[in-house]
């Protein structure tokens, strides 16, 4: 037996069965990811193995508590000098992945947790893969959301293994699947419970069935013809969602498999050397960087203990029904109060509709609605760690639901308020303790917007803003901690750029032009579009509201008189544009305009920028990136441009400049 | 007044309900657990303890559906109880929800436990069909022939007449021993007691009568609204016909001794779903968690009677009662006699106003006496509410409790008929606070 050497994020194991235990544990980390060093490891690993002739089969297996491997090591990315030193580094770890794949004892990888990106790619490598059915074993190849692709084998060995299309979609989207599903589409040959995760993994090893491989017509979809067909398809799906301008990462993939296939190693040398110039690409730079800023929200207020169990939520209008069934499907109990029972039964109705959306069993969808209790009385007020109010914005009557709620609730309990619009200071007015109220301010819909904004008045104790923050981060969302001044951060920002747009409309520019020129900037959705789904109405209040504060503020003829026509957007059928009964646009014919889209999207994001700047002024952030976090992750401002301030700094702008005319 | 010096006493701290939704030919929105998170979900919230504080729970439900083994065990869960509290479900047919009182109320009074949740529920309107056995044989047939030709032998055998279902709520309301439906066994009462169809009418005409007006005046501060996970909720008891009259109650055709009996639809308690809660404690519960208490379960007493009246249960359950606590009708202030039918009740009534019956048959030296009708089912029954089986006799307990704080009055007894020939009963005394 060869000599077991020690190392310094791997350790190997031998078992009375005559199997290899292989654990990744990387060093002073709580996750696993891959980097130079444990790779350069892993390599004298494999040789071990292959020299190896007392065992029967090698098992690959974490060490870690939380997950399998999380990745490569985002940190190296950007310790690159240059593209060929990129490439050179993908093409050691191909190297080293290929040459677990030729290994002649059976090694399988034992997957618990997540299993992503590069660490897929080495269990891709493997012959055989078990994985765990839980909810926490999730595997994918998200790297396109870094502006990058997989570079370790990845977007060749998924093809052949489970056939184009399937592996396409998992590529091209980003997405991760449970370990069942993994098993459903053939890149894991067992799912198993953990109570026979081992006896699986134990089973490839020793009984070494024959390995899955792709079905014929899954072989077929990888063949040169149909390749060629399939591309043009992938290509066009793909359009419909990103330029590849943006995002020309997910078409590279298409294009390496289209040229190049699946088989001998020129798909895997063109991986590598593609991989390795989209390192270097603005796109991946900033998505990497959104990456970090994102790890940063995510880790505010770290240190807060503070562990709430029963949420008790004030109206059950679209944003209070909607933020209590989150935090019932994140885990909390709930008590939804508003006025009458029918008042909490269309909030009950949505709530399943989440459930249902989200959850598949129904003995889990059960569970959600379990937590949910409609509360007519209030009697949730007396037992709830954060109570959040969610009423209309009126300052008296919220003012009159803080003292009592400060009278019943317990005195550690923190109180919210979702107003977008009261500033704080003036509700903690009636408090004894004015210092409890923070505003936890969440955007519709509730589900999908990943971004809130933790407000903190004047008053706000610190530490009642980080239990806000903290309890946020147990919602799944992103805290974002902003000063209560007028509109906040996100609408503040967007409603200047909202409303010019509409400023454009009455200039005469026709509203597809304007929607066009800001899709094409790289924004999710246009602002005409915007302003219809948010409500009309919503945005005449807002904008109404911050004229109050910024006398500057235009609010455009066309906007009023179609609130007062009752044509409120999206949810009346009809606004600016005009929506079937399913909520689809009705596209409207196309009016020609023939001067340049740019002028357009120029004049509105700059008035989006000289508004971020007085933000950064007034210190409603504490800094720049603050303002890109917000605005990415609360509007979707277009990702790969790295957020609004760092748009800026491209650009060369450092202070407000003035409005670009048309 | 204590009947047993070692015992201790028991208060009833809160009890809710939903509302009694009648069943119109297809399942209801709500499975019998369902029903009972609604009633459960916010009483429990309300309290000065936690859910994980109670030593039981224990649920009456006469026929849960096939998820729902041990109902108890499913709600206690699904209201956060947590693993440790346990819980178990009890079945005594149309007194489910009274069985399940009694037994909180025994293990308190013997000082098992300090805290119980205990009610029932049923969702009448779930009811399964269920395969007859022609059918299940020939299923077994099918799933044990091996081979085409085999199973093209059995599938050659099927009758469309396996088809037919096993209505289980039916089945579940005639009596296996007499062979009588519930209905007929109250034509019997009619029949021996002389109550005429007339009588039952006018009697279910002044149930939903009293009913109406009880829901005018905003009472039943107990029932909750219920929610469904599709945007409506239910907020009142909706069996009660406001519009009923002598006229259209004469109309209706008997239905269990058709042609020439006298037991109608409209003078029967109801199909419905519907679940009750009690939260029972201890003296020393009481003052851990300084909990107000609204009444105090006295005792409860059972009988057996003949199945084929089944509906005189409660005179002699009642009549027992009365005697081991040294009571008389004139110290009882209101009454709460569960209308299975109409005539069921007012057979009861005549039995105890029938010097020579009591003397027989209850071992009185004269007759019990004549309720006062404005002291009985004062806020409606059965007949117009409902009477989901499994939920009725915790119902009727949590009605009496609620009167006799409205009224201000001492003691009640809420009693009910049981499908097999029983009855059960139970002495509440109102109080408003624990004397040391």
């Amino acid at each position: 037996m060869s000599k077991m050497q020690t190392y310094k994020h791997w350790r190997i194991e031998s078992s009375v069965d005559e199997i290899l235990w292989v654990y990744f544990d990387k060093q002073n980390a709580s996750a696993n990811t891959i980097d130079k060093e444990v790779m350069e490891e892993f390599s004298l690993i494999i040789d071990v193995l292959s020299g190896d002739k007392n065992h029967k089969g090698a098992i690959i297996a974490s060490g870690k508590k939380n997950g399998f491997i999380a990745g490569a090591d985002i940190a190296q990315f950007s310790k690159f000098k240059d593209i060929d030193e990129a490439v050179s580094l993908l093409r050691e770890g191909q190297a080293i992945f290929s040459k677990l794949e030729a290994l002649r004892m059976p090694v399988v990888a034992m997957i618990e947790g997540f299993c992503v990106g590069g660490g897929l790619e080495l269990a891709l490598a493997c012959h055989y893969r078990v994985a765990e059915d839980g909810p926490k074993t999730r595997l994918g190849l998200p790297e396109v959301n870094l502006g990058v692709h997989p570079g370790w084998g990845g977007t060749v060995r998924l093809p052949r293994l489970i056939g184009a299309p399937e592996a396409m979609n998992l590529i091209l989207s980003g997405h991760t699947v449970t370990g069942k599903v993994a098993a459903k589409l053939g890149f894991v040959d067992a799912a198993v419970p953990k109570r026979h995760l081992v006896t699986a993994a134990k089973y490839y090893v020793l009984q070494h069935p024959k390995r899955h491989e792709a079905t014929l017509l899954q072989n077929l979809t990888n063949a040169k013809g149909v390749r060629t067909v399939l591309a043009q398809y992938f290509r066009h799906t793909l359009r419909k969602k990103v330029s590849p301008l943006h995002y020309p990462s997910r078409f590279d993939v298409v294009a390496n498999w289209e040229r190049f296939g699946v088989r001998g190693e020129e798909p895997f040398e063109k991986e590598a050397r593609s991989c390795g110039k989209l390192f270097f690409s603005d796109t991946a730079e900033n998505l990497v960087r959104i990456f970090y800023l994102q790890e940063r929200l995510k880790g505010l207020a770290k240190d807060t203990q503070f562990s709430p169990q029963h949420i008790h939520v004030i109206g059950a209008g679209t944003m209070g029904g909607d933020i209590a069934a989150w935090c019932a499907f994140q885990g909390f109990q709930v008590t939804l109060q508003d006025r009458e029972a029918k008042m909490l039964a269309p909030a009950i109705k949505r709530a399943y509709k989440l459930c249902k959306d989200k959850l598949k069993e129904p003995y889990l969808i059960q569970k959600v609605m379990d937590r949910l209790t409609p509360d007519v009385e209030g009697y949730g007020m007396s037992r709830a760690d954060v109570i959040i109010e969610a009423i209309y914005e009126d300052l008296t009557a919220k003012q009159e639901l803080f003292k009592k709620a400060e009278s019943l609730a317990k005195p550690e309990a923190i109180l919210a308020t979702n107003t977008s619009s009261i500033p704080l200071d003036e509700i903690n007015t009636v408090l004894k303790n004015p210092g409890r109220l923070v505003g936890i301010h969440f955007f519709n819909p509730v589900a999908k917007m990943q971004l809130v904004e933790v407000v903190q008045g004047s008053r706000t104790d610190p530490s009642v803003a980080n239990k806000a923050i903290s309890f946020v981060r147990k919602l799944d969302k992103l805290p974002l901690p902003v000063k209560s001044s007028p509109g906040f951060l996100v609408n503040r920002i967007l409603m200047p750029y909202l409303l010019e747009a509409v400023h454009l409309l009455d200039q005469g520019i026709p509203m597809t032009a304007i929607d066009k020129a800001m899709l094409e900037f790289g924004m999710p959705m246009g602002p005409i579009t915007l302003a219809d789904t948010v409500g009309l109405d919503i945005c005449l209040s807002v904008a109404k509201h911050l004229q109050q504060y910024f006398p500057g503020t235009e609010i455009p003829q066309k906007l009023v008189t179609l609130v007062e026509q009752g044509k409120l957007g999206r949810k009346t059928g009809e606004g600016f544009y005009r929506y079937k009964k399913d909520g689809t646009q009705i596209k409207p014919s196309n009016v020609d305009y023939a001067k340049p889209l740019q002028d357009i999207s120029e004049r509105l994001v700059t008035c989006m920028l000289n508004e971020a700047f007085a933000c950064l002024h007034e210190g409603v952030v504490t800094d720049a990136d603050l303002i890109d976090a917000g605005m990415i992750f609360g509007t979707g401002f277009a990702p790969f441009r790295g957020g609004p301030m760092h748009y800026a700094k491209t650009l060369g702008i450092k202070e407000n400049v003035e409005v670009p005319a048309i | 007044m204590e009947t047993n010096q070692t015992k201790r006493d028991v208060y009833i701290v809160d009890g809710t309900r939903t509302p009694f939704l009648k069943a119109k030919g297809k399942p209801g929105p709500f499975s019998a657990s369902d029903l009972a998170i609604n009633a459960g979900r916010e009483l429990l919230g309300r309290q000065r303890f936690s859910p994980q504080d109670l030593h039981e729970v224990v649920i009456g439900c006469v026929m849960p559906s096939p998820d729902e083994a041990n109902i108890a065990r499913v709600i206690a869960l699904r209201l956060g109880c947590g693993k440790s509290v346990p819980a178990f479900t009890v079945q005594r047919n149309c007194a489910s929800g009274m069985q399940a009182l009694d037994s909180a109320f025994k293990d308190i009074a013997d000082g098992k436990h300090e805290l119980v949740l205990a009610g029932g529920t049923e969702a009448m309107s779930r009811a399964p069909l269920l395969f007859n056995q022609g059918m299940v044989n020939w299923l077994a047939g099918l799933s044990s022939a091996k081979g085409l030709p085999a199973k093209l032998k059995q599938w050659a055998t099927f009758r469309p007449g396996f088809l037919a279902p096993v209505i289980s709520l039916l089945r579940g309301l005639n009596d296996p021993i007499v062979n009588l439906s519930m209905g007929q066994t109250a034509e019997n009462l009619a029949y021996k007691f002389g109550i005429t169809r007339e009588e039952m009418d006018v009697y279910s005409l002044e149930s939903h009568r009293r009913l109406a007006a009880a829901q005018d005046n905003h009472y039943f501060p107990e029932l909750l609204p219920t929610y469904d996970y599709y945007g409506n909720c239910f907020e009142a008891d909706d069996g009660v016909r406001r519009d009923s009259s002598l006229e259209k109650l004469a109309a209706l055709k008997p239905i269990f001794d058709k042609k020439f009996g006298s037991v109608t639809a409209g003078n029967s308690s109801q199909v419905s779903d519907g679940a009750a809660l009690l939260i029972l404690a201890s003296k020393d519960a009481v003052k851990k968690y300084k909990l107000p208490v609204i009444a105090r379960i006295v005792d409860t007493e059972w009988a057996g009677v003949d199945p084929a009246e089944m509906g005189l249960g409660p005179v002699y359950s009642t009549t027992k009662l009365m005697q081991r606590c040294n009571l008389t009708r004139e110290d009882i202030d209101y009454w709460e006699i569960n209308e299975a039918f109409a005539a069921q009740v007012l057979a009861c009534l005549s039995a105890w106003e029938d010097e020579s019956y009591c003397k027989q048959f209850l071992g009185l030296n004269k007759a019990f006496g004549r309720i006062d009708p404005s002291r009985l089912n004062v806020e409606g029954g059965a007949v117009a509410l409902g009477h989901p089986v499994g939920a009725s006799g915790a119902r009727i307990v949590l009605t009496l409790v609620q009167i006799l704080k409205r009224k201000q009055a001492n003691r009640g007894v809420a009693t009910i008929c049981i499908g097999g020939g029983q009855g059960g009963a139970m002495l509440i005394e109102n109080v408003s606070e624990v004397i040391a």
